[in-house]
């Protein structure tokens, strides 16, 4: 272990290369531009830096003008999630090296929300949606202390209590594309984190609220959520316990 | 100030204005408990220059501490000792007793809200070791933390999300307060409002306000290697600054002892709680020889300094030894994907190293502001050492209170938040609720709506990303784990170019929508400042005390320095030279209980 680190010839750390990875970006200004259009740049990266760093780059060497949001850059705040070939992902979690350099590198803002500017979507939509399913815990109990809960119980939620609502399910959904009143994955991933919630008492609210036409049902069960996640949740496992506790009439 | 403006003139800047009677700047975890304390008393907004979900608090991982006893014995007054001896006795101690008594509610309170902690076997909220929290007074390490796997700052940061969602709270998300309005009354600046940009749009936006609370967090990104966010610039503290009001102990700066190595990114202090155990390249142990009683359990002060002097010494890990191991390997996987999971993947993802069969590289990283703005336990900024600035509040990172004197102890910061920001809602809401609207001054925007049109303007030969670059290189040099008159000289030197070169920057968005080129060039205004203020804090204090280190001076000075650094603001903010308009000056330290003795663990 240690020793391993320690015996590893001094050449090692020298010998990683700078090497020119091309990213193409989709822009957009909406003070100056009609349509989006996509434009190349070329930075020097090494193969452990991020999309994020690639993108730092262009804006602080080349065009200060290129517009994104971030803000933890490792993969916690879910500032920065956006379309890297083809693909939603965060841009502080992709690393270069995980990407095929030799092809460039496409990024574009996450689709089904208005393009603001750039690589940044307005994402009011996502968060009413998110406000609607009522996205707290519902309990008419006062207790002094704590309320119990088992170990159980507890891992019963916790994979959607991982959720940094950064919308890389959502905009990565067929639905949400072509129906932007879907509720979306996101927003059923934390009614699932409450409804599942052993200390909550609302559970049927939540339900009714998934059983409307905008709800579960317009799921078609096609995994892109799931495979968007940077916190690795099963979405659609939620968005399927979600529809048997419908149909069962009880979490 | 005077930015270079010779740019063709930008369209006029729209100004809209509002009324509320708590105004919250900052929706990290003190801005929104605060806001729930708030929200249902007194018509109140909070303003946040990122989506509350963005804030920093969510990267808190470990814990938060509370003597709840849930799984062996512990009290608050133990807590209290710890805290105070863990920030090296500069503590103040009436502030501490708050801290540690209150904790107890305020984690009842968030698990009442809704707040997922882990359980103990018969349910209740589990509790984990962390460093410098023992059993009656330094005896063994105490289980005091509560926590969420390593995501308690994720769940704290979601949970009172939720609350304000539930309590229908009034967020501005992405609007960036650059000014406090202060108002004269009776002969007495008061605080009336804040002037703040909106991102979207470019436009202004005052609002008029009873009570303003301060809750922006801290400013990391001085420095180069750091956990922080890159939005953690400083601009609350520097607004506080530029307005003339005194900041307290900057000199002391956390440096987290388990950053990823080369990239600063945050391992929990709860993996050693939990175990894991730092060695140097030949494998040892070395915190055995530094901290006997509590080894790797030792505050992080202590520990930063250890692994800094392993590798100095010539016992760093690694191909170029500039690093130590955090070695997990022995806590087996079960562990590390159920208590661990979050930094078990950080590893991976960033370093491509899997902590369950390989030691981890780290390096001190800085992590965390002990100084900030001045407040007393009602979270009331003092203009001085001990004058209220009416309906000013100010808590969370960005506050000194001062419950972490010199050095903070990890999961009191989680602490600090819940216990601090509700006390801030609640007297903001006390003296809104007897207070009339201050009138406000002319054109309360004037100022906000001059740097905003200069700086769009900006087309100097400077660009802000290398002022920035070489500002982080720089204190990570000369002002971060141990610090001498000349390095501090040497960064003082780097500071004052780097103020005049920004005076000629130029930026090359100067559009309305979304500038975030602009942005950047106010939040490198903002570091600036307030490295400056760092820096000269910090060749003020002539000894070493928890976070500050001076290898010249490496002895603890109670004669001279048992007190907390005040430094005012006596003349221009944006002149280059620190010593033409900062005055340093000293405020006791509240002792209660524990009179300062020898720090050992």
């Amino acid at each position: 272990m240690a020793t391993a680190e320690a015996e590893a010839p001094a050449q090692e750390v020298g010998a990683v290369q700078a090497f020119t990875v091309t990213l193409i970006v989709r822009r957009f200004d909406p003070e100056k531009d009609a349509e989006p259009y996509w434009e190349d740049f070329d930075v020097e990266m090494y193969s452990t830096d991020r999309v994020l760093d690639a993108l730092h780059k262009i804006k602080w060497d080349q065009d200060g003008t290129l517009s994104f949001r971030r803000s933890c850059a490792h993969g916690i705040c879910g500032s920065d999630a956006m379309r890297i070939n083809g693909r939603n992902r965060l841009a502080c979690k992709t690393l270069i090296k995980d990407l095929d350099v030799t092809k460039p590198i496409y990024v574009e803002a996450i689709k089904g929300l208005p393009l603001e500017k750039d690589l940044i979507v307005d994402m009011e939509p996502f968060f009413e949606s998110y406000r609607a399913v009522q996205p707290f815990l519902i309990a008419s109990d006062k207790p002094e202390k704590e309320r119990i809960q088992t170990i159980e119980d507890r891992a019963r939620f916790d994979d959607t209590t991982k959720c940094i609502l950064c919308a890389a399910c959502t905009s990565s959904c067929p639905v949400f594309w072509t129906d932007g009143q879907y509720f979306g994955p996101a927003a059923i991933v934390n009614a699932h984190r409450f409804i599942f919630d052993s200390r909550d008492e609302a559970a049927q609210v939540r339900l009714d609220i998934l059983n409307d036409k905008e709800g579960v049902w317009r799921c078609r069960t096609t995994f892109n959520c799931s495979e968007a996640c940077p916190r690795g949740i099963e979405v659609t496992k939620a968005i399927a316990e979600v529809k048997q506790a419908i149909l069962t009439g009880r979490p | 100030m005077s930015i270079t403006d010779t740019a063709p003139a930008t369209p006029e800047v729209s100004t809209h204005h509002h009324q509320f009677d708590v105004v919250i700047v900052g929706a990290g975890g003190a801005g929104m408990r605060a806001a729930i304390e708030a929200g249902p008393n007194a018509k109140t907004a909070v303003i946040s220059k990122l989506y509350p979900t963005r804030s920093h608090t969510g990267a808190a991982q470990g814990g938060m501490a509370a003597a709840l006893a849930n799984v062996e014995e512990d009290s608050w007054e133990w807590h209290t000792f710890d805290t105070v001896k863990g920030g090296d006795y500069l503590v103040d101690q009436d502030a501490a007793e708050i801290l540690a008594k209150e904790a107890i509610d305020a984690i009842i309170d968030l698990e009442n809200m809704g707040l997922p902690f882990n359980r103990t076997p018969d349910g209740k909220i589990d509790q984990r070791r962390f460093g410098g929290h023992t059993r009656d007074h330094g005896k063994a390490p105490v289980r005091r933390a509560c926590y969420a796997a390593d995501r308690t700052g994720h769940m704290i940061l979601q949970t009172l999300f939720q609350n304000c969602v539930k309590l229908g709270i009034e967020f501005y998300n992405e609007y960036y307060v650059l000014d406090l309005v202060m108002s004269e009354v009776n002969g007495e600046r008061v605080a009336s409002g804040v002037v703040a940009y909106e991102l979207a749009t470019g436009d202004l936006h005052v609002f008029h306000a009873k009570s303003v609370v301060f809750a922006t967090g801290g400013f990391g990104k001085i420095y180069k290697t750091t956990s922080n966010a890159h939005t953690l610039t400083g601009d609350g503290v520097g607004i506080i600054w530029r307005k003339g009001i005194p900041l307290e102990d900057m000199e002391f700066f956390q440096f987290h002892p388990t950053g990823l190595a080369g990239l600063g990114i945050l391992l929990t202090e709860g993996a050693r709680g939990e175990g894991a155990i730092l060695r140097n390249a030949s494998g040892e142990r070395f915190m055995e020889r530094y901290a006997p009683t509590i080894k790797d359990l030792a505050p992080r002060d202590i520990i930063s300094r250890c692994m800094v002097q392993e590798v100095a010494e010539g016992r760093g890990a690694g191909p170029n030894k500039d690093y130590v191991l955090l070695d997990c390997t022995h806590l087996g996987a079960e562990v590390l994907e159920t208590k661990l999971p979050d930094i078990t993947e950080f590893a991976r993802t960033y370093l491509g190293v899997d902590p369950v069969h390989e030691p981890v590289p780290v390096m001190p990283t800085a992590h965390y502001a002990m100084g900030g703005i001045p407040t007393n336990i009602k979270a009331e900024v003092l203009s001085d050492n001990d004058t209220v600035v009416k309906g000013l509040y100010a808590a969370g990172e960005c506050a000194c209170v001062s419950v972490h004197g010199s050095n903070r102890l990890g999961t009191n910061s989680l602490l600090d938040i819940n216990v601090f920001g509700k006390r801030a809602g609640r007297y903001a809401v006390e003296y809104a609720n007897g207070a009339e609207f201050a009138p406000l001054p002319e054109d309360p925007a004037k100022e906000v709506r001059e740097l905003v049109e200069r700086l769009r303007g900006a087309n100097g030969a400077e660009r802000l990303a290398t002022l920035r670059k070489t500002l982080q290189e720089e204190m990570d040099k000369n002002a971060q784990v141990f610090r001498t008159e000349e390095s501090l000289a040497s960064v003082t030197q780097t500071i004052q170019e780097l103020r005049e070169r920004y005076q000629n920057i130029g930026i090359q968005d100067r559009g309305k929508r979304f500038n975030t080129d602009l942005l950047e060039a106010i939040e490198l205004g903002f570091l600036l400042d307030i490295a400056e203020v760092v820096v000269y804090s910090a060749r003020n204090r002539k000894e070493s005390r928890g976070g500050h280190m001076r290898d010249d001076f490496p002895d603890r000075n109670d004669a001279d320095y048992m007190q907390h650094t005040m430094a005012y603001l006596t003349g221009d903010a944006h002149s280059a030279d620190a010593s033409d308009h900062i005055r340093m000056d000293w405020k006791p330290v509240t002792i209660t209980h524990y009179q300062p003795m020898e720090r050992k663990y």
